[in-house]
């Protein structure tokens, strides 16, 4: 019978073909460590943030009146809403802690080489996005901090040379962050940014599935076939990831559900206390802290203190933020090393992956913080740090001495 | 096995470390000009040991607050019926004793004063309190209330340690008394943390300091440590306010968290079964 079924879609549709390749029989090297799971878990918070979206899209009012009565509605009087909010408050979180790992193992095992550079600038359009969703999500609730964030980063756009201002009100339909404001972003966030979101990961798994999973080893899994054509070091997606997955799915949710339904606030850094109060366009809070995920670029907003070439340093600061998050897709031109994992790389690599990450965490912590004489110097240095990891990874990459690399995996 | 062990045990560890910060306290601004009872800190809250599942407390609050702080401080998110509920204040009791004027039990908390009269009364509208324990923690809120004392320049005769040339007159003090700004003579420290003492008489050296608060005795209904305790309960059911929720979502949460132990388990059980497969 069901063979029956799948033999009448088959013949309409490549049904079984399609789940073969995609599911079942996905070849994945047999080395896969736990950095290869923040792929996976990306995908179950994106169902967690559409599904908990939905819900939250039928209590939620986007007019500037009504917007943050609407949300201490759904915490209060809808059913178990209070669960579906701090659901998509700790996913937003979440999609971005995984993010950064899921880059940063990118980043380690070279798998933006070729032949999957299409695939890291399509992983890099999905951060893209995920940044405007994460702010253009902020600013719905119309809490002091959504109201005041919105402020600072469009204000960004009037920045810019000549059109900044006229550019500005463009942007915001309005003289000042307004009602017409949120209703757009209110557009971006449900309509245009998951659409886009849902589209690109679509084709940057299908790219995924085209060219193969990288290795922490980076050893090119497809030069040694059986006689079927399956690579010798892989194993079927099924049942052998599959189970693999779901295991660390649920290790990954007990953290999610801890979080959720005991320190939903997370310390100010899930959910920001300042936020706990209307937006006021006549009060401004004292201290205008973005989310945890975005401090470091927004310390290298900071950083910039200086105007330079007749341009003024706000504007400086925002092209710098802005490059912060751009130059990662420049990353497979950049490299310029005859191997792809760190673990064969040089001493150089090793050293300038270290020091970006630490770079990261530094101003991450500045970008939390208020600043100071002494806070803005250490931000400075550790923005040029950052951009050297990239700028200099032509050289570094090129003149080390590299391990040879193996033909086929080791497995210890 | 290993996998699992070290999983459970990241896992304890992450839990207790949030269980370490006090998330409450963490929100808090800090508190302005106040002076601990020992004269050795300054601005920092006292600590509100806040209990949403003290009833007795949470019903003692709302009954303080419906009183003393309607008047003026609404709470225009939340529905009298569902505070009747969580804190088990019976229906016709709740209707009689804690709603005044003609509001529904179904209405949300609003207050009868038109705010643009008492903006021109008060210098500022009384803000909504729903969400206040959120915005400046429990501490803040409950050392603010304890913080009022004379001050004739200012116009109602009244101000505040934690928030400086506030607005509010002392609306509590018919329970607590005439609180006021006092200077004490206190023990001063040598250097190495002991009692610095006279040399020649041994005797211990004191130091004046102010700004210590003190009620004049007698003056108020409550006792100084009554008055805490009743601080404590209008504490208490503001931390409620902000957070209605907790006690059915720490519940909720258990269980779910029991049910994911439980799958995890099985399919690490499963998962390895099928990692034989492979070596």
């Amino acid at each position: 019978m069901v063979t029956k079924i799948m033999n009448w879609f088959d013949d309409r549709l490549p049904l079984t073909a399609t789940i073969e390749r995609h599911l079942t029989k996905y070849p994945a090297p047999i080395n896969m460590n736990i950095w290869y799971l923040a792929g996976v878990l990306l995908v179950v918070v994106l169902v967690i943030q559409l599904a908990s979206g939905i819900w939250l899209l039928m209590n939620y009012e986007p007019t500037a009146e009504g917007a943050f009565a609407s949300i201490q509605y759904i915490m209060r009087d809808v059913e178990y809403g209070y669960i579906i909010r701090y659901m998509h408050t700790t996913g937003a979180s979440a999609f971005f802690a995984l993010i950064f790992l899921h880059m940063f193992r990118g980043m380690m095992y070279g798998s933006y080489q070729k032949p999957r550079e299409l695939l890291w600038v399509l992983g890099w359009i999905t951060y893209l996005l995920l940044c405007m969703l994460g702010f253009t999500g902020y600013v719905l609730p119309w809490g002091q901090m959504s109201f005041w964030a919105a402020q600072v980063i469009m204000s960004l756009f009037g920045s810019i040379p000549y059109i900044g201002e006229d550019l500005l009100t463009w942007i915001r339909g309005d003289y000042l962050i307004s009602g017409i404001t949120l209703n757009r972003l209110f557009a971006f966030h449900v309509v245009l940014l998951p659409l886009a979101l849902i589209a690109v990961v679509f084709v940057h798994i299908l790219a995924l599935h085209e060219v193969g999973s990288n290795n922490p080893d980076g050893v090119d899994v497809k030069k040694f076939k059986d006689e079927d054509g399956v690579p010798l070091d892989t194993k079927p997606f099924f049942p052998y990831d599959i189970t693999h997955d779901l295991y660390a799915i649920g290790v990954f949710l007990i953290f999610f559900v801890a979080i959720m339904f005991f320190y939903p606030d997370g310390g100010g850094y899930v959910i920001e206390y300042v936020n706990y109060e209307a937006a006021d366009n006549l009060k401004t809070p004292e201290h205008i802290v973005p989310s945890w995920y975005y401090t470091p670029y927004y310390a290298m907003l900071r950083a910039i203190t200086f105007p330079l070439f007749g341009l003024t340093a706000k504007f400086l600061g925002f092209v710098v933020m802005a490059a912060g998050i751009a130059i990662f897709v420049a990353l497979p031109w950049l490299d310029r090393s005859p191997v792809k994992s760190i673990k064969y790389k040089g001493v150089y690599s090793k050293f300038f992956l270290a020091l970006f990450v630490l770079s990261f965490f530094v101003l991450g912590y500045l970008g939390s913080v208020t600043s100071t004489p002494l806070r803005t110097l250490m931000a400075q240095f550790f923005t040029v740090t950052y951009f050297a990891y990239f700028l200099l990874m032509p050289i570094y990459t090129k003149y080390e001495t590299c391990k040879p690399v193996p033909d086929r995996i080791q497995l210890s | 096995m290993n996998k699992l062990w070290s999983t459970i045990g990241a896992f304890i560890f992450v839990f207790a470390f949030f269980n370490s910060l006090n998330l409450n306290a963490a929100s808090g601004a800090a508190c302005g000009n106040y002076l601990s009872e020992d004269g050795l800190t300054k601005g920092e809250c006292d600590t509100a040991y806040v209990d949403a599942s003290d009833k007795a407390s949470l019903q003692r609050g709302a009954q303080i607050y419906m009183n003393y702080c309607l008047g003026c401080h609404s709470l225009k998110y939340a529905r009298y019926k569902k505070v009747s509920e969580d804190l088990e204040i019976p229906l016709e009791m709740f209707k009689e004793n804690l709603i005044f004027g003609d509001q529904k039990i179904g209405d949300l908390i609003q207050v009868g004063m038109d705010p643009k009269e008492a903006k021109e009364w008060f210098g500022n509208t009384p803000p909504d309190l729903t969400l206040e324990a959120g915005l400046r923690g429990a501490d803040w809120v409950y050392t603010y209330l304890k913080s009022f004392y004379l001050d004739e320049s200012r116009p109602l005769g009244v101000n505040n340690k934690v928030y400086e040339n506030v607005g509010m007159p002392h609306v509590l003090a018919g329970l607590q008394g005439i609180p006021r700004s006092i200077c004490k003579q206190m023990p001063s420290f040598a250097e190495n943390g002991g009692f610095k003492q006279d040399p020649l008489t041994g005797e211990q050296l004191t130091k004046e300091q102010c700004g210590f608060l003190e009620v004049d005795p007698g003056s108020g209904q409550l006792s100084p440590e009554e008055f805490d305790i009743a601080m404590l309960d209008l504490t208490n059911f503001l931390a409620y306010m902000t957070d209605p929720m907790k006690i059915e979502r720490e519940t909720i949460g258990t269980y779910t968290l029991l049910y994911l132990f439980i799958f995890t388990m099985l399919s690490y059980l499963l998962y390895r079964e099928f990692k034989k497969d492979l070596h």
